[in-house]
């Protein structure tokens, strides 16, 4: 007899706006505050305090245009925030500051989220969309200096990328860049050479998210259809299709895979969070707390596996942290 | 006749007399059939031969010259062949080159394709000719953008000039084109305007893939024209005639043997883009090498059961739709469209609701526009319509028909009242398709551009399905039987869906004048009124009906536009198959003799082949008519 899918631990109210995107920051050492980022509609950044479940601070960096992305670089003191207002901001949040150190202007007009990846300490990759439709930029920060360009070839009509993944097989080794594009193909680009290294076309609509396993080469996309793809990475590679799995409401907005890689969250466009055991898809459960559609679904870094937590943001303006499968 | 080659002067207009002669007299076929294939063999290799094959035409008297240029022209199976035949003729010979020029390409129109790529082909085919080759495309193109020609000219002569026109294209050179560009884009924008306003969708189809021809032509990088049509076998075969190459043409007929094998491939066509397909087939996750089983064993799933398909809940009363469909708040779309769903069914269940709203229900819909991207959201609003109609026809009759008068609605929204009011008729008159409305002449949403007269073929299927069945209908009563017969719905409002509908068709109003720009709507209302003729027989109105049909037709008679002109013949189609034969002729004797003769004449000169045709069958259907009348014993 299977359990009824459990509540969630709780709910964060008082974004007053859709919630985009997510963050958490829980890896630090006691007596460090377990912290969650949240991008809104409203332009504003909120900083969550997971012992209080009260906002530490709201951060107002993009002149009230929607905030699609926040990421943290290295710890809780730095972060980087995408907007609608075609900007990226770098913010120093140390010692209580609030202020925004740089901006790159991206002039992209689209939903891209970017992509962050650590090369070096002090050093990171940064994947964006650019200005110009079916590119990506690659810089790195903090220097803001353009590594490359990767353009598709001319008639490959991919449309705009809709979300970016980069990742690298192991410190060191040459940082490679998965894209998910408008027209349901996933790109693989080598980003040292700027080529594209393979490309599969796993969707007829847009894929609205992915995310990938760098152990086990495997990746999962999700689109506006009612098909999630499975698709793994051989020796040569190239993508190939390992499996799909049909969902009951079509529409995924968000994509992650947990950090021990056991588990996959997607958020659904029918308010609906699934979750997913990774290795082979397994539906494990169904949780239906939101009213609206859920734009994002984000795993908490705690190095202590059982407070892990899995929180989503959705258009009904809550956030809401569940714990599941932490004892695992 | 064989001569002896070798440098002897000899004389052979003799033989061009007696070959003129008989090419005059129509044993064209039998001669040539003979003469060409010997003169290709002998002059393909040979020079003195060429020669004395062109000194042999260019001897033919001008009297008989026709003749002879039009049989080498149509038996040459090449336009190559039809170069090494005639040489220079046109260019040297007077009424050669009005033959070729002129009264191949713009007063016939029967040849076929075959026949005018030979034509054309060999024009381009000598620098001397190609100046000839420029001049009949500009002569083509002046016929091809002249409105009176759109107009009044057959479809088939239109096709033939669009064909002709492809295939000089083809064959211009990047100098040529730079040189008339101008002159080009100049012609194909007038001539498009025309095409585009014609309300025949073949000549509008026409119009489109010329155009995009030409600006293919003209302008080999940046943006072409592009329209958007259905495509069918026509424009089809019409956009492979722009794309040959120069050395190999269609051949009607070839015994030669090394050419019949690049002859045989046929017209080279667009060559598809070849797109590398980098879907790969799906690996099988390989279930024997993966070992570690456990680890996914270890997660216990949870309760799924509830976890169904996201449904939104339509509203369930009649009235809560009415507020869904005008409210203004945007968040509720799902909601919007969960209503434009359903409306159509809850109106037909709840007939006595209906019937409270039924006008503010049929102003709403007039007026629904596209929200969100509903699949089929033109039929679903259309089928709505026929609903509230139907289910409440004398004051939605009323409004709708009110409204096709009124000021400030689209052309769309015009005939989509016509089209509303045709369904609606025919549901109520035909109890077989109650509940169902029939989609057959509901035009596809896709089709922007065409507002279709596809419906009315549909409505004319109709009519001429009737006629041949009618015979049978006479004698032995009705030929539909109906299991469950009702009483005719339509008895008692065929009157309000029609009447109006005739009353104000000669005020204009300020943006809609049926008799003058808007013939398109005026075409659509005609075959409307048609139908409704049509399905209005055994109500009582009917002679009245007729009566005013009749009247409204005869000040049309002589309308410009073959579309409405073809509706109007469909009227008078209707009408003698609806209105009972005693009440025609005992109250319209006089109006239908002057329709007799208005029909013979339609008959005999109109240019359009559907006119003819049903101004033929009408006077079939006036005659059957007085035959069965003289046969009954009065």
């Amino acid at each position: 007899m299977a359990l009824p899918p459990p509540d969630p631990l709780f709910v964060l109210r008082g974004t007053s706006a859709a919630v985009h995107t997510l963050h958490f920051s829980c890896g630090g050492p006691e007596p460090d505050i377990p912290l969650l980022f949240s991008g809104s509609e409203n332009g504003l950044i909120h900083v969550w305090n997971l012992k209080t479940h009260r906002v530490d601070t709201a951060l107002d960096g993009h002149g009230r245009k929607s905030v699609y992305c926040v990421e943290t670089m290295g710890g809780k003191d730095r972060l980087l925030s995408q907007g609608r207002d075609q900007r990226i901001c770098l913010w120093d949040l140390a010692e209580g500051r609030t202020s925004v150190t740089d901006s790159v202007f991206t002039e992209h007009v689209g939903f891209c989220r970017c992509s962050l990846l650590k090369v070096a300490q002090g050093r990171w990759l940064m994947a964006m969309a650019a200005r110009s439709l079916e590119e990506v930029q690659i810089l790195e920060l903090p220097s803001k200096t353009s590594v490359c360009t990767l353009k598709p070839e001319v008639g490959a009509k991919l449309g705009m990328p809709m979300c970016l993944k980069l990742w690298q097989l192991s410190c060191g080794s040459q940082p490679v860049l998965l894209a998910g594009y408008e027209d349901g193909s996933v790109v693989l680009w080598n980003v040292s050479t700027g080529k594209a290294l393979s490309r599969l076309v796993c969707h007829q609509e847009p894929v609205m998210s992915l995310d990938f396993d760098s152990e086990k080469a495997k990746g999962i996309s999700g689109s506006s259809e009612k098909v999630l793809s499975i698709w793994s990475l051989n020796e040569q590679q190239n993508l190939q299709v390992y499996k799909t799995h049909q969902l009951v409401n079509a529409g995924i907005s968000d994509i992650t895979i947990r950090p021990d890689k056991k588990i996959l969250a997607t958020a659904g466009w029918d308010h609906r969070i699934r979750i997913f055991g990774w290795k082979k898809l397994k539906p494990l459960a169904v949780l239906d707390y939101h009213t609206a559609t859920v734009h994002c679904v984000s795993f908490s870094d705690h190095s202590s596996p059982r407070d892990r937590l899995l929180a989503a943001g959705s258009k009904d303006q809550r956030i809401s942290v569940w714990s599941i499968y932490a004892q695992t | 006749v064989y001569f002896i080659p070798g440098g002897l002067d000899c004389s052979i207009s003799f033989v061009s007399h007696v070959l003129g002669k008989v090419c005059v007299h129509g044993w064209q076929k039998e001669i040539l059939g003979v003469l060409v294939p010997r003169l290709t063999e002998l002059t393909k290799s040979d020079c003195i031969w060429q020669r004395i094959c062109w000194q042999l035409v260019e001897c033919v008297p001008d009297r008989w010259m026709e003749a002879v240029v039009l049989g080498f022209v149509q038996r040459a199976p090449g336009a190559d062949v039809l170069s090494r035949l005639l040489g220079n003729l046109v260019v040297k010979n007077k009424k050669a080159q009005f033959v070729v020029a002129q009264k191949m390409l713009l007063l016939q129109y029967g040849h076929t394709t075959a026949v005018l790529q030979n034509l054309l082909g060999y024009l381009s085919l000598d620098s001397v000719r190609r100046t000839l080759l420029l001049r009949v495309l500009q002569e083509l193109l002046e016929t091809w953008s002249s409105s009176s020609a759109v107009k009044h000219s057959p479809a088939e002569q239109q096709l033939y000039i669009s064909k002709a026109i492809l295939i000089c294209l083809s064959h211009l050179k990047e100098s040529e084109i730079a040189s008339c560009r101008q002159e080009l884009l100049t012609s194909m924008m007038e001539g498009v305007k025309c095409h585009l306003e014609s309300s025949l969708p073949q000549l509008r189809r026409l119009g489109m893939v010329v155009a995009e021809s030409i600006s293919l032509t003209i302008n080999t990088e940046g943006p072409v024209l592009k329209f958007e049509y259905e495509e069918d076998d026509e424009t089809r075969e019409l956009k492979s005639l722009l794309v040959q190459t120069p050395s190999f043409y269609v051949v009607p007929s070839l015994p030669d043997d090394d050419r019949s094998e690049k002859a045989g491939a046929a017209l080279p066509l667009v060559p598809e883009s070849n797109e590398k397909s980098y879907t790969a087939a799906p690996l099988m996750p390989d279930e024997e090498s993966d070992a570690e089983l456990d680890s996914d064993d270890d997660l216990i799933p949870y309760d799924m059961s509830e976890d169904k398909e996201l449904k939104i809940k339509a509203p369930m009363y009649i009235r809560d739709c009415i507020e869904v469909l005008t409210g203004s708040r945007s968040e509720d779309v799902d909601k919007w469209e969960a209503t434009v769903k359903a409306l159509e069914s809850l109106v037909r269940r709840n007939p006595a609701a209906t019937r409270e709203v039924s006008v503010e229900l049929a102003k709403i819909l007039l007026h629904l526009e596209e929200k969100t991207c509903i699949e089929g959201f033109v039929e679903l609003r259309q089928r709505a319509q026929v609903a509230v109609l139907t289910t409440d026809p004398i004051p939605v009759a009323k409004y709708l028909t009110s409204q096709f008068y009124s000021l400030n609605y689209s052309l769309r929204q015009r005939m989509d009242i016509l089209d509303v009011l045709v369904l609606a008729a025919q549901e109520l008159s035909c109890p077989k398709f109650h509940g169902k409305t029939k989609h057959s002449g509901v035009q596809k949403p896709c089709i922007q551009l065409l507002p279709g007269s596809d419906s009315s073929k549909g409505w004319r299927r109709i009519v001429d399905e009737r006629i041949k069945s009618k015979t049978r209908r006479f004698d032995t009563g009705q030929s539909h039987v109906e299991l469950a017969s009702r009483p005719n719905e339509f008895n008692s409002v065929a009157g309000y869906f029609f009447f109006p509908l005739i009353q104000h068709f000669d005020r204009p109003l300020t943006t809609f004048d049926l008799l003058g720009e808007d013939h398109l709507v005026l075409g659509r209302l005609v075959h409307t009124l048609a139908v409704l003729m049509y399905l209005a027989v055994n109500t009582v109105a009917v002679t009245a009906m007729g009566k005013a049909l009749l009247e409204f037709v005869w000040a049309l008679r002589f309308h410009t536009d073959s579309y409405v002109r073809q509706g109007l013949l469909s009227c008078i189609s209707s009408l003698l198959l609806s209105v009972p034969a005693e009440r025609i002729l005992v109250d319209m004797t006089e109006e239908l003799l002057e329709t007799q003769s208005w029909l013979g004449d339609v008959m005999e000169k109109d240019p359009d082949g559907d006119c003819r045709r049903l101004a033929l069958q009408n006077l079939l259907l006036m005659e059957n008519l007085k035959k069965k009348l003289e046969a009954v014993p009065s």
